[in-house]
């Protein structure tokens, strides 16, 4: 397949032309592999390319499409965040610490996806542990914007964006724990969908803050936005936080249109230092949901100011003991010419942690302290169970909710990396959708000095088709998902 | 020991929980016996991107064991993560509990030379072990570790007493009481040679009729109920001998040395230790309904101190003989179940009972003892049993014979009856065959036939030793004695 076929291939598409054998996965995935190798050098999305076991994948999907025994991913090649494990791939988090990490178990993900025939490309890369906001926080690379690559993708799932961004993959598997999908989505222009807290196994995902991470897929177009959420979603005995309900056939109502649909939209998400062309554009959005028949109403959501806050103490502090486990002692990396055991413990945390994730550790382990968990943490928890409400009450009257995704587009390389709370505040559209557990999706809706610019809109816990509903109808309606960058 | 003084005693025990199947994830919790390392999976290894998923069962023995000393249970129960870092701790957390524990406010009556007491229990929760270091030391003076993962991830409960013990002795009886207690309902194996069941005590002095408690010193880890004993002994005599020179006690972890019989100072506590707990986010909180509860107490059949006071009632035996019973649910069983077929089949109850109670107390312990056996390897009808009994009591068997056949019933699982006759082991009561013998007996021996007469009472002994020799001592010794009488007394 042809290098600029790719840039308007999607995953519903590609299904057809496999199913039609108009062309093989095999010739599919080593087109995405040409494909990567052109861009890489400019991109740095992958920390790990799995071509091998990729061009294996896809001979075996070959065999089950012409047996016509083919899912809906049988044969599509796409790409996993370096932080959801895979068998035999080394899973590295783009941390040191785990650089030679080859897990002996798949993450829940990897396996629904195997199961049905995908084809792993390779490992998306990551700020560190998935902590961060520009992917400049990766021990090995720093990805690069497919729109402009003097500007960062956004993080921490970077390169899952810049990958889809870049047409590298069909879609790829990022994690999300206070906007590391929506925001790179934002600022690649791709689909970044975050499902409900517990919608989607979190086993293999590797943990930064349990309480708040959650796995979902980028992609080109919000149909493909459905089409791997039916896929890996639902209950795994396995994950405890994993939710017992019922998946919904999203695809068939992803089409229903949005005439009647009540839409909210808190003006919280229209201050703090946002940039006002991004406002604009979030504002002719909204215009054109209106157009569409839905009902939009200005709405406060007071407690929104807060999430900020409980964000930085809650995730800081389930990382600090999700993080205890990297000593050098069993896996991973081992400063080996230690004095003694403490030494050695001490020494690979010091070498093997970027500045970033001990920033976390140190925050999270000075909140959890005695004589400070009351005043921290404790709080913290009570705040999110009343921005949890918040919420609640907000969909007893609306359908979704629409908002900026990021305050801003795409900003440059090492613009905030000396100011932590600059890079913070990246998050804060996207953090409160976490800290409320509610799934919440970010779109192409226009475009700045050439940068891509996102809508956000959120829904009641396992409310996805809402979403999806919504998302679907707006791009119907616009064409901002087909601009792709000029690579 | 010194009498200004009052000792308070606290004791903290872990019992590893009888479960197939590790505390989060599905690897075999028998570790003991296993290869190092073959217990083993990514998640109990705290691999990255693991999960933890709660054992039921273990939630289960902790309500039966709370229910089984009078605990409240907790009608949501969660759980924490304990923070701190050693290389035995694969996650860098221990799953444990905090604020929320399954069961709380329990009590234990223990008696100590007739006088009852009840100790306060304050917590029963949940936890999960840590894997074993085996430190090795190289014969070039290097050293290092290795560690034996398959202990980690086992489900433990931690059973807090309330610091009501006021002495070594008191705190051996809690814990002989909980230890039995555990075992009868099946919530632990409770082996501390193996070390599912360990014991860390804490122990302070104060003057008596003051109430403050004094300066506590936590003694770690003791896994027999003797050394406990005498670890405590040996740390109350210490802080008395340091209090009556007028030194401080210091707040310190001490461990106990069987070898030298001391505690020695392990660490000492200048500050507490922060483990950070906060609730475990991979868990949400479990909720026990009233039914599962309901439920779980339909299971606890009778504790031991229930059972012990009914055997002494309705067996009429004593407290020891009641209690040496039912240490062994094997033993208990077959003994009620042997006593209801002797009342079956006309015997008398408290003397079957009696005799039973001799057997399995005293013959069958040898037995087991002497041969190396446990007790399921041996034949335990209760059926043949109650023959034996009724054998003895008939005295078809005299005692001798009795403990014969018992032993080769047991080893052989055949009848009484059977084994006798094999055996040639039946008591001769038929007063038709002993006439006959005693006559033959009396004719061949008149000088002893005459002492008799003369009134020499010892005659009558040599007669029946005869009798005894001519019977190969199968003769019934009683019957005989009246038969010799009586024919003498005709001639
Ligand atoms: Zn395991």
């Amino acid at each position: 397949m042809h290098q600029d076929d790719l840039k308007t291939l999607t995953i519903e598409n590609a299904r057809n032309l496999l199913d039609s054998r108009e062309i093989t996965s095999l010739e599919l995935t080593e087109s995405y592999i040409k494909r990567i190798e052109n861009t890489e050098t400019d991109i740095n999305a992958f920390v790990t390319i799995s071509k091998e076991s990729a061009i294996n994948d896809a001979k075996n999907a070959d065999i089950l499409i012409d047996s016509g025994e083919q899912n809906l991913l049988t044969g599509i090649p796409l790409q996993l965040k370096d932080n959801l494990c895979t068998r035999g791939i080394r899973t590295t988090c783009s941390s040191k610490m785990l650089e030679n990490f080859i897990p002996p178990y798949d993450a829940f993900v990897t396996e629904a996806l195997k199961n049905q025939g995908a084809v792993i490309l390779g490992k998306g890369n990551l700020d560190e542990f998935a902590m961060g906001s520009s992917t400049e926080n990766s021990a090995f690379q720093t990805t690069k914007n497919p729109f402009d690559i003097t500007r960062v993708p956004g993080g921490s799932s970077g390169g899952p964006a810049a990958s889809v961004s870049a047409s590298q993959c069909l879609f790829s598997l990022g994690s999300d724990t206070g906007g590391s999908i929506r925001q790179p989505a934002s600022l690649c222009g791709v689909v970044g969908l975050k499902p409900t807290y517990g919608r989607v196994s979190r086993f293999g995902l590797i943990a930064f803050a349990s309480s708040l991470d959650q796995i979902g897929p980028i992609t080109h177009t919000v149909k493909d936005s459905a089409m791997v959420l039916q896929n890996i979603a639902g209950f795994d005995s396995k994950d405890s936080t994993s939710l017992n309900v019922p998946v919904p056939n999203y695809l068939e109502t992803i089409d229903k249109g949005i005439k009647g649909f009540k839409i909210g939209v808190p003006k919280e998400y229209f201050q703090e230092g946002i940039n006002p062309e991004v406002e604009k554009i979030i504002r002719d959005s909204l215009k054109v949901l209106e157009n569409l028949g839905a009902e939009i109403t200005e709405i406060s959501l007071p407690l929104t100011s807060y999430a900020l806050a409980v964000y930085y103490i809650i995730a800081p502090s389930e990382a600090s003991a999700n993080l205890t486990r990297y000593d050098g002692v069993k896996y991973g990396f081992n400063y080996i010419e230690s004095e003694n055991m403490w030494d050695g413990i001490e020494k690979t945390r010091q070498f093997g942690f970027g500045d970033e994730v001990k920033r976390r550790i140190l925050l999270g382990t000075y909140a959890l302290s005695s004589g400070y968990y009351d005043a921290f943490y404790l709080k913290a928890q009570k705040v999110r169970t009343l921005i949890r409400k918040e919420f609640e009450d907000a969909f007893c009257d609306f359908d979704v909710l629409a908002m900026p995704t990021s305050p801003s587009t795409a900003f440059k390389l090492n613009e905030k990396m000396d100011d932590p709370m600059q890079m913070y505040l990246n998050d804060i559209f996207t953090i409160p959708a976490n800290i409320a557990g509610i799934p919440s999706i970010s779109i192409p809706a226009g475009m700045n000095n050439n940068l891509p610019v996102g809508l956000q809109m959120m829904s009641g816990a396992l409310q996805e088709e809402k979403l999806f509903q919504a998302a679907y109808a707006f791009e119907q309606a616009t064409e901002w998902h087909k601009i792709k960058p000029k690579l | 020991m010194n009498n200004k003084y009052e000792t308070v005693i606290g004791l903290e025990v872990h019992s590893q929980l009888l479960t197939n199947s590790k505390m989060f994830c599905g690897c075999g919790s028998d570790y003991q016996k296993a290869e190092p390392n073959s217990r083993v999976c990514p998640v109990c290894m705290g691999m990255p991107g693991v999960l933890p998923v709660v054992n039921r069962k273990a939630v289960e023995l902790i309500i039966k064991t709370g229910l089984a000393i009078g605990c409240s249970i907790n009608g949501e129960t969660k759980f924490d993560r304990k923070n701190y870092s050693y290389p035995d701790l694969m996650k860098g957390y221990q799953i444990s509990q905090f604020d929320l524990p399954v069961a709380i406010n329990g009590n234990l009556n223990i008696s100590l030379n007739g006088n009852e007491k009840t100790i306060g229990v304050t917590r029963v929760h949940l936890e999960e072990d840590v894997a074993r270091l085996i430190h090795k030391n190289e014969p070039n003076g290097t050293s290092h570790s290795l560690i034996d993962i398959n202990r980690a991830g086992v489900p433990l409960m931690e059973i807090v007493s309330e610091p009501d013990m006021r002495s070594p002795e008191e705190a051996n009886e809690y814990l002989i009481q909980l230890h039995s207690i555990v075992r009868s309902i099946k919530a632990s194996t409770a082996n501390m040679e193996e070390g599912s069941f360990r014991c860390d005590a804490n122990i302070s002095m104060r003057l008596k009729g003051t109430t403050e408690l004094g300066t506590k010193v936590e003694i770690k880890n003791v896994n027999s109920f003797r050394s406990v004993f005498r670890a405590l002994q040996f740390e109350q005599n210490r802080q008395i001998n340091l209090l009556e020179i007028g030194e401080q006690i210091i707040q310190e972890t001490r461990g106990w040395s069987d070898e030298s019989e001391k505690t020695v100072s392990q660490r000492i506590k200048e500050f507490a230790a922060d483990y950070r707990y906060f609730p475990e986010p991979d868990l949400p909180p479990i909720i026990i309904s009233k039914q599962w509860v309901d439920q779980i107490k339909s299971t606890i059949t009778e504790l031991p101190a229930e059972k012990i006071q009914r055997f002494i009632k309705s067996f009429q035996l004593s407290e020891y003989d009641s209690s040496l019973l039912i240490s062994n649910d094997i033993i208990a069983t077959f003994f009620e179940d042997t006593v209801n077929e002797c009342k079956n089949l006309g015997l008398n109850y408290e003397s079957s009972a009696k005799t039973c109670a001799n057997l399995l107390n005293v013959d069958l312990s040898r037995i087991l003892n002497e041969k190396q056996l446990q007790i399921s390897d041996l034949n335990t009808d209760y059926g043949d049993f109650s023959i034996l009994i009724k054998m003895i009591s008939e005295d078809t068997l005299n005692s001798t014979m009795a403990k014969t056949v018992f032993e080769n019933m047991l080893l052989l699982g055949k009848s009484p009856i059977e084994i006798a006759d094999n055996l040639g082991l039946t008591q001769i009561s038929d007063t038709d065959s002993l006439e006959q013998i005693i006559s033959e007996i009396l004719s061949q021996n008149s000088p002893a036939v005459q002492d008799y007469l003369e009134g020499k009472e010892t005659a009558i002994r040599f007669l029946i030793g005869q009798v005894m020799k001519e019977t190969k001592g199968k003769a019934n010794p009683k019957i005989a004695t009246e038969i010799i009488i009586s024919q003498i007394k005709k001639s």
